[in-house]
């Protein structure tokens, strides 16, 4: 085999792979990718019941339910716009009525939004990155989390 | 005075880097041997000065001098000492001088300990070093110096985050550091033969000690890393594809290709220009690594709010290096000769199918790490990528290197035989056709594949041990001999054995507890009891516990199989820090020989009742034990006598005595 021949099957081949791991990618994106939404953003953009979405805001103050059987029900909030959120399962360790939130899930036709991750963090003091824009978007951020968020807390996992 | 002192220390270091930087650059050019000389001193000195400042840190850190700001925010004079100590770096300013201090230490170690190598060479790679040195000291300097005081001290510190209270601090991220900056000496020394515009195989013989410590750095770093967050976060997930995991499991996988194209330019002369490019990706993912977890670009269980100057410094260090090093490799990689031929069918070509798909799997993982961040930089649209994504592109790439994975040792130098090699794995294959009916038979219900990775990781396993038998030809010659021939195995021999072997224990867990896990939820009072796979867990109540700055509020429980026998108690907590006024879960687990039992608590309800999470996770222990198996692969390589002795070099012409005579 020649330097020329080898070079073409090497290059015919990684071709072949890049092209397999492109489909694969394409293919994955088309599934599996979710949007994240603040609760306006649920309003205005009428996101269809069914489609997997992230829902952040904050917890509106007082709105968390306990039911039976680990049911949970809370108000995700920024501020303009609340959405009922039904999740069953044991909440994060810094979930809190007042702080910020993720929420992974779908609306149903009755406009809950039924969330099957919540999502946790490390940190007290820590506000999720889009809930914190989605938040500066609707006019209630407060300086008193631009004050917290400067803090250098957090780790180095 | 001991801050001030470690402050000035880092500008010392600053300044001896930027020496160490250009004088050996401008020895190189005009041939000057003095100004080449001084780069190992200055290498040696710069690592005495970060030492100093980093020691500086940990004196005020172990003193609690709660009037240096980093130190009143990250600690508390209740913590132990052991978290007094690994608080330094779990925070942004200490993490950054834990990174400068193993940046100049393996400066350090290249000076102290690289006497065989070429004096171009090593100076040209030192001065490479220091540039990269320079370029975080003056970031450290200018944006996180750790080491700014508070007018009015304090009487106690903020502590350190509760989750961060744990001896997995004190071992993932200086491991993890180890292996991201080890990986700047392959990429000093790719830099310093491109400037040079000379590389032979020798190079890689130099380099693949250093690629392969940090190698094995980082592969216990991930692993202990993994198995923290999967005991800490209290839901027993081992793998998030969390965008600072893809951080580390980016360098992973180049490192993992440099290492084997390595292999093949050291032996073969071949794939020069391929090995120097793969030396500077798996840096320069490394650097982007960093910059993802350091500049709070990315949400992420480790992201933290930083200020935003910060993240632009990096990223201009980012563009600095990776757009210099890509730059000089277009300009000077065409001067590098072309090595040796191989057939497809060959160790080299099955090298070369390694390299193919490591680093396809790692620009998949790229790819999805970072399209958020053009997306919202492009649309605005935020997006999240999660694990559906990598296991739909990730899992298929990487199956199919598994599958080959044991017939690359079994292949000879240039030109392999494929027939020969399937003959001799013939019993490997036997087994891992068994393990799939056995997996189909034992195991019901999970994923139809399942079986089937089953039957590639016992070929894997099973692979590497072949490749063992047919070295020492072991149950064909008598015991004697076999030993003798196994004791005469080259390490480097038995290093990809043990190293091959832990892939296929890795994915074998990974299988196990992802196709067979159970998990339940359930809110329970005491006397209450669960069942799960063939354990049944009795709750016998809460009673409290305290810890030097902590409350546990802990659970009892009594665990029985079903048959009755008592096998012993869990007792997950939720663990309170007043200091910062919240609670995490403290997991329990249980091992039963590979699996582990796994229960952790909820928040208690008002009415007595706990919710708790019990999970059964079958052969988890394996992705960790096969990580070990890796490091023990790559140490016993590192101890082979080829890479201790170092490249043979041409005897030095001695000084003729007759001609002298004569003169």
């Amino acid at each position: 085999m020649t330097r020329k021949q080898r070079r073409f099957t090497l290059i015919g081949c990684g071709l072949a792979v890049l092209a397999v791991a492109v489909a694969l990618m394409l293919n994955a994106f088309r599934d599996s990718i979710v949007f994240f939404n603040s609760p306006s953003d649920v309003a205005e953009k009428h996101v269809e019941p069914g489609t997997r979405i992230r829902l952040g805001g904050l917890v509106k103050d007082g709105s968390l339910v306990r039911g039976n059987d680990l049911s949970i029900r809370f108000d995700v909030t920024d501020g303009k716009t609340e959405i009922p959120v039904a999740y069953r399962g044991v909440l994060p360790d810094l979930f809190r009525e007042g702080q910020g939130v993720v929420a992974e899930g779908a609306l149903d036709g009755g406009g809950v939004f039924n969330a099957d991750t919540i999502l946790a963090k490390h940190d007290e003091t820590y506000m999720p990155k889009e809930v914190a824009d989605a938040l500066k978007k609707s006019g209630h951020w407060k300086d008193d989390y631009a004050q917290r968020a400067a803090m250098p807390v957090g780790g180095s996992k | 005075m001991i801050p001030e002192l470690g402050h000035f220390a880092l500008m010392l270091a600053l300044g001896l880097a930027l020496i160490q930087g250009t004088m050996p650059i401008v020895g190189t050019r005009t041939s000057d041997p003095v100004l080449m000389s001084i780069a190992a001193p200055a290498a040696i000195a710069q690592f005495v000065f970060v030492a100093m400042a980093f020691i500086a840190l940990a004196v005020c850190y172990v003193t609690s001098d709660f009037s240096v700001l980093n130190v009143y925010e990250n600690s508390n004079s209740q913590m132990p000492l052991i978290y007094r100590l690994t608080s330094i770096w779990g925070n942004h300013e200490g993490s950054m001088m834990l990174w400068i201090a193993i940046l100049a230490f393996f400066g350090a170690l290249v000076a102290a300990f690289g006497n065989n190598l070429p004096v171009v060479l090593k100076a040209n790679a030192l001065a490479v070093q220091a540039w990269i040195a320079a370029a975080f000291q003056l970031f450290i300097l200018a944006t996180s110096n750790p080491f700014v005081r508070i007018p009015d001290a304090p009487f106690e510190g903020r502590d350190l985050t509760p989750v961060l209270q744990d001896p997995g601090l004190a071992f993932h991220p200086p491991m993890l550091y180890l292996g991201y900056v080890g990986f700047s000496i392959a990429f000093s020394f790719a830099i310093a033969a491109l400037i040079e515009g000379r590389i032979d195989a020798a190079w890689a013989r130099w380099v693949r000690p250093w690629a392969l410590l940090a190698w094995m750095c980082l592969t216990l770093g991930i692993a202990g890393g993994s198995y923290w967050a999967y005991y800490e976060l209290g839901w027993g997930g081992f793998w998030f594809w969390d965008p600072v995991e893809n951080a580390s499991l980016m360098p992973w996988l180049a490192g993992t290709a440099l290492l084997h194209s390595a292999v093949v330019m050291e032996k073969r002369g071949a794939l020069k220009v391929w090995t120097i490019l793969l030396a500077i990706l798996t840096f320069s993912l490394s650097l982007i690594g960093t910059f993802l977890v350091r500049s709070g670009v990315l949400t992420s269980v480790h992201a933290f709010a930083t200020d935003p100057t910060r993240g632009i410094f990096i990223l201009g260090i980012l563009i600095v290096f990776i757009g210099g090093a890509l730059s000089l490799y277009a300009w000077r990689a065409p001067l590098l000769k072309q090595g040796g031929l191989f057939a497809p069918i060959s160790r080299e070509g099955a090298l070369v199918f390694n390299n193919l798909f490591l680093t396809t799997a790692c620009a998949t993982v790229f790819v999805g790490t970072l399209y958020p961040l053009a997306l919202e930089a492009l649309t605005g649209d935020k997006i999240s990528v999660g694990p559906p994504f990598f296991n739909a592109t990730f899992g298929p790439l990487f199956i199919p290197l598994m599958a080959v994975m044991p017939f690359g040792p079994l292949m000879g130098w240039k030109r392999g035989d494929l027939v020969g090699a399937a003959q001799r794995l013939l019993a490997a294959m036997v087994l891992a056709g068994l393990a799939v009916v056995a997996a189909s038979a034992i195991e019901r219900g999970g994923p139809v594949l399942a079986p089937f990775g089953v039957g590639i990781a016992v070929f894997v396993m099973a692979g590497a041990v072949t490749d063992i038998a047919e070295r020492t030809l072991v149950l064909r010659v008598p015991f004697r001999t076999a030993l003798r021939r196994a004791l005469g195995l080259p390490r480097s021999a038995w290093g990809t054995a043990f190293a091959h072997f832990g892939m296929g224990v890795t994915l074998l867990g990974i299988i196990g507890v992802t196709a067979w896990g159970s998990e339940r939820i359930a809110e329970i009072k005491p006397g209450d009891h669960l069942d799960i796979a063939h354990y049944r867990f009795t709750f016998d109540g809460m009673f409290n516990r305290d810890g030097p700055n902590y409350h546990d509020a802990v659970g009892r429980f009594t665990v029985h199989r079903m048959n009755g026998e008592l096998i012993g108690n869990m007792e997950p907590s939720r663990r309170t820090f007043p200091s910062r006024n919240m609670a995490i879960t403290q997991a329990a687990l249980m091992s039963r020989g590979v699996s582990q039992l796994y229960l952790s608590l909820g928040d208690p309800n008002k009415d007595g009742t706990v919710p708790v999470r019990l999970y059964f996770k079958p052969q988890v222990l394996m992705i960790w034990l096969g990580a070990a198996f890796m490091f023990v692969g790559g140490a016993l390589s590192l101890s082979d006598r080829r890479l201790r002795i170092g490249a043979p070099r041409p005897a030095k012409a001695k000084p003729n005595p007759t001609l002298q005579a004569a003169e």
